[in-house]
């Protein structure tokens, strides 16, 4: 565990039943880099995302965290601790404004409590005019500050992504975990957000990201962890992970050969 | 060792009732997640319209047995409930189904109060009382008592319970309720006409609401335009007890309700008698002299209360009642 | 950032904020036009306000659907009752007992809140409505073996609002103007009301707001933006009851007699009513519904008996049973016609000027 490690995991589980989601699973995760968690449809991604998050507890293993150990922490703490993530099937506040939604964001990083909301003093105005200022400020940053009072739910799917993005900003996590964020996104959109990508990183925020768009995940992550079946199948730079056998055969089916995806 | 025996007898009547009831409400709950508040009220409906029904027949004098008098009633009485339901569903319901989740509510709860004043006005605001064509014959169990009425009622119950299971778990139209409980729209792709489940799932509810109505009514002997209320209020908390939407569970939470509620008002005077603590208060000494050691804190008008905090502590110990699923939270 | 908007409000505001103040200010002397009745029914249209803004608080904002709300009305009632009335000879003043009701509701609001906050919608539903019921009858019982409530004659002779000498009850001529008692009690209700409705209005726009707000939406994703979803949601719980005790205890005063029959399962649902069909989560809409909701059975008793006579000759029903038949329908029309409820909620415009954003 040295010093450039932000998240260790070590040996996670996680059964359904009888079904094994996740199989001692294990990596490592660095301040400031792009860490690509790919694999085939029910590998296990979202599980570990959600293992991650507090949302299911682990059956084994733990996570150490920026140097602390991340166990039978609630999903609100986690995010206290400085873990922010987006959703597979977006979830964002429907009927609540693309401002109020990144708004929400601030509310672990302020304080105003009843009696400030009550009597509106002037330590609580001025919080909420900074949470405001920042909230506008994080939707011009991933793009969609144009529909600031529009409800989420009429947002485009695109800029839905990049709403719950903004809102996961908001929490200033030290990493930020995001699953399947060009899912329904056209290629210029997804060229958007891999800048978007990149210039979150460039603000030293460290990303986590589950996605099936392989080309996004060839370009920008630095390292990449394959899963199968729950278990890591392999693990290394974009462009190691893409010569290894065992991955093009989880990819492809085993069977398959390699010239009819061709 | 004969009480208890006695209110088990006593409860297991009663429960039956709300077990009935009961899965009026978890049937609709399953399918639409509604809260048919207005159910209570069917079963009012049935057991005034199946007494009403009686009473003439009674009245005028007819030479039939009087099973046949009573089945005409119950006849009539689930004829008119199912229709009261089925244009229920659709005028009050139907427009609202992908309405905010709370618009159908207050909509069943418009529902309850026209159904009640309706009641009101047909049959008058007295007590009306079923005529004496049953006389009960009590039998011998153990030393506790129970009347053929009982055995009856709680029979009857058991076989409508089981005709119900069978419809569901065997039967096309019960395939399609299970289908569409699931999930309205897979099914509607798949060809299952959700209006005619649903409306099915309101009637086949409102039927047994209305066999309901008449046991109540001949095992009191009195109906009343506002039994409804807290007859339904039970049978809801029992079908919640069970797991709501649960056909299993609202028999079980039914049955199980009836019983405690009889062994709570059968009981709960004893367990709360003050008596054995004089220090309590300087008049209590008095009190228990002339009571003949008997003041409780409880009595049995604290029996209505039995039945919400057994429901309260079952679910918080499991939210989702006793054979209610587990949801896990998906993310 | 303040800043950035006008300072100064516009002198037209001022007009009809004026406008309104005046007419507020006049409305008893004009429904008395038409009986001391309409002045009262007017005072209750402000209680059923303030505990239909109460509710929303939990139903609206949050999303927690509670059916055993009037249970901290009744709270409020009895606190006052108990404490200013000759029931134990105990005479506490209003502003004394109020704090103490609204304290005492806010704590059975967090008794009822906490062993239920793992439960989904409907199954809160029927715990609350259970706990409704479980003060109703208890207050209904309390009368042996220690006399507590008084049982279900309820506790009369309950002492008025007093400031000095000056009582709330007796009619009066102040300034030249003759008040009677339900109008003097309509300054101090259009107070409390106010007071409630800036209340509520700053509670929605705050931090704890918006955490409401996103637990009704999705409480996963506002667990996971770290919100701390236990807490919050029992500060629904508190707030909202704290309102309901206020409501009560104003009642208690007003009434100067209360009884268990007041706080009913039925009343509940007509306050939930109030804030559904008024439009939940919006709190002009809120405000609607309960004045709508108190306003329209009192219009329907006095209309009920002339329009039959009108239209048949006689009188085929009784008012009382018409009355209410009527107002199920109009529910059920309503909430046909408006599913969201007569004002749902707009999208708050926040009015900051866009910083220049970065290409997206």
């Amino acid at each position: 565990m040295s010093a450039l490690s932000l998240l260790v995991a070590k040996g996670i589980s996680k059964r359904f039943g009888g079904v094994h989601a996740l199989s001692e699973v294990t990596f490592t995760i660095n301040h400031g880099e792009i860490y690509g968690l790919i694999g085939p449809n029910g590998a296990g991604k979202t599980s570990l995302f959600n293992v991650l998050t507090g949302i299911y507890a682990a059956d084994g293993g733990n996570f150490i965290f920026d140097g602390e150990p991340l166990d039978r922490v609630k999903p609100n703490e986690v995010a206290e601790r400085g873990i922010a993530r987006t959703f597979q099937n977006i979830r964002l506040f429907q009927n609540l404004s693309a401002l109020e939604n990144v708004m929400i964001g601030r509310h672990v990083r302020t304080k105003a409590g009843v009696f400030g909301a009550m009597f509106r003093d002037k330590a609580t105005r001025a919080e909420e005019a900074a949470i405001e200022k920042r909230s506008y400020e994080l939707l011009g940053y991933v793009g969609v500050a144009k529909r600031a009072n529009d409800l989420a739910k009429h947002l485009a799917y695109g800029d839905q992504r990049r709403l719950e993005i903004a809102r996961a900003l908001a929490t200033e996590p030290k990493l930020l975990a995001l699953d399947e964020p060009a899912a329904g996104m056209n290629a210029t959109e997804t060229q958007a957000l891999k800048r978007l990508l990149q210039e979150i990183r460039r603000d030293g925020i460290t990303i986590l990201l589950i996605e099936h768009d392989m080309k996004l995940v060839m370009s920008v992550c630095d390292r990449v962890l394959v899963l199968d079946y729950g278990r890591k199948i392999a693990e290394g730079s974009a462009a190691e992970v893409q010569k290894d056998p065992k991955v093009i055969a989880a990819y492809l089916g085993g069977e398959v050969s390699l010239e009819l995806k061709g | 060792m004969e009480i208890l025996l006695q209110q088990i007898i006593n409860g297991l009547t009663l429960g039956s009732v709300y077990a009935l009831v009961a899965l009026g409400y978890t049937m609709v709950y399953g399918i639409i997640g509604l809260i048919n508040f207005a159910h209570g009220e069917v079963v009012m409906i049935g057991a005034m319209v199946s007494l009403s029904v009686i009473t003439a027949l009674v009245g005028a004098q007819t030479s039939l047995p009087v099973v046949v008098v009573i089945l005409a009633g119950l006849f009539v009485a689930i004829l008119v409930c199912m229709t009261i339901a089925y244009g229920m569903e659709k005028v009050a319901y139907r427009p609202l189904r992908k309405a905010p989740r709370l618009a159908p509510l207050i909509t069943a709860i418009g529902m309850s109060i026209v159904l009640q004043n309706v009641a009101l006005i047909v049959w008058g605001r007295n007590y009306r009382t079923f005529p004496t064509i049953i006389h009960p014959t009590p039998y011998d169990i153990f030393g506790a008592t129970m009347t053929d009425l009982q055995m009856f009622i709680v029979a009857l119950a058991a076989l409508l319970m089981a005709a119900l299971l069978f419809v569901v778990q065997r039967t096309r139209l019960g395939m399609a309720m299970r289908a569409t409980a699931q999930n309205p729209q897979v099914a509607g792709l798949m060809g299952i006409d959700i209006n005619v489940v649903i409306s099915a799932a309101f009637v086949i509810g409102a039927a047994l609401a209305a066999v309901a109505g008449l046991m109540v009514m001949t095992y009191y002997g009195i109906a009343h335009y506002y039994m409804g209320f807290l007859l339904g209020l039970k049978a809801f908390t029992a079908a919640v007890l069970g797991g709501i939407g649960n056909l299993a569970g609202a028999m079980l939470g039914g049955i199980l309700l009836g019983i405690i509620e009889a062994l709570g008002a059968g009981y709960i005077g004893d367990v709360s008698n003050l008596c054995g603590f004089p220090w309590l208060s300087d008049s209590l000494h008095e009190q228990c002299a002339a009571n003949e050691g008997q003041v409780s804190m409880f009595g049995s008008n604290y029996q209505d209360v039995f039945a919400f905090f057994v429901l309260i502590l079952v679910l918080i110990f499991r939210p989702s009642g006793l054979l209610g699923e587990r949801v896990a939270e998906r993310a | 950032m303040s800043s950035h908007r006008p300072r100064h409000v516009p002198p037209k505001v001022w007009a009809a904020v004026a406008l309104v103040a005046a007419a507020l200010a006049l409305l008893p002397f004009v429904a008395a036009l038409a009986g001391q009745a309409w002045v009262r029914i007017l005072n209750f249209a402000m209680i059923y306000t303030m505990l239909a803004l109460g509710l929303n608080i939990v139903v609206g904002f949050a999303g927690l659907l509670d059916l055993g709300y009037i249970a901290f009305y009744a709270v409020g009632a009895y606190v006052y009752a108990l404490l200013a009335s000759p029931h134990f000879g105990i005479h506490l003043p209003f502003w004394m007992i109020l704090p103490l009701g609204a304290g005492l509701a806010c704590i059975f609001g967090v008794l009822l809140g906490a062993p239920t906050l793992k439960l989904r919608g409907d199954y809160l539903a029927i715990v609350t409505l259970g706990f409704g019921e479980i003060i109703r009858i208890f207050l209904n019982n309390l009368n042996a073996p220690v006399n507590i409530s008084n049982g279900p004659q309820g506790i009369n002779l309950i002492d008025p609002f007093r400031i000095g000498s000056l009582s709330l009850a007796r009619p009066e001529v102040i300034l030249g103007v003759q008040f009677s008692g339900p109008q003097k009690y309509y300054y101090l209700l259009l107070l409390l009301t106010i007071g409630v409705i800036v209340v509520n209005i700053r509670l929605q726009n705050s931090r704890l707001g918006r955490a409401w707000e996103a637990i009704r939406e999705d409480e996963v994703a506002a667990k996971a933006m770290g919100i701390n979803t236990r807490n919050v949601k029992l500060l629904a719980f508190a707030m909202g009851a704290s309102f309901g005790g206020i409501a009560g205890a104003i009642f208690s005063a007003t009434q100067q007699f209360v009884s268990p029959e007041s706080f009913g399962l039925f009343e509940s649902v007509i306050v939930l009513s109030m804030v559904v069909l008024g439009g939940m989560g919006n709190i002009p809409g809120v405000i609607l519904g309960a004045i709508m909701l108190t306003m329209l059975p009192e219009v329907l008793r006095y209309t009920m008996e002339p329009l039959q006579l009108a239209l048949f000759g006689r009188v085929l029903l009784d008012a009382e049973t018409v009355r209410l038949l009527v107002f199920g329908l109009a529910l059920v029309a309503i909430m046909l016609y408006r599913p969201a409820g007569l004002w749902p909620s707009a999208v708050r415009k926040r009015e900051l000027e866009t910083p220049k954003a970065a290409p997206g």
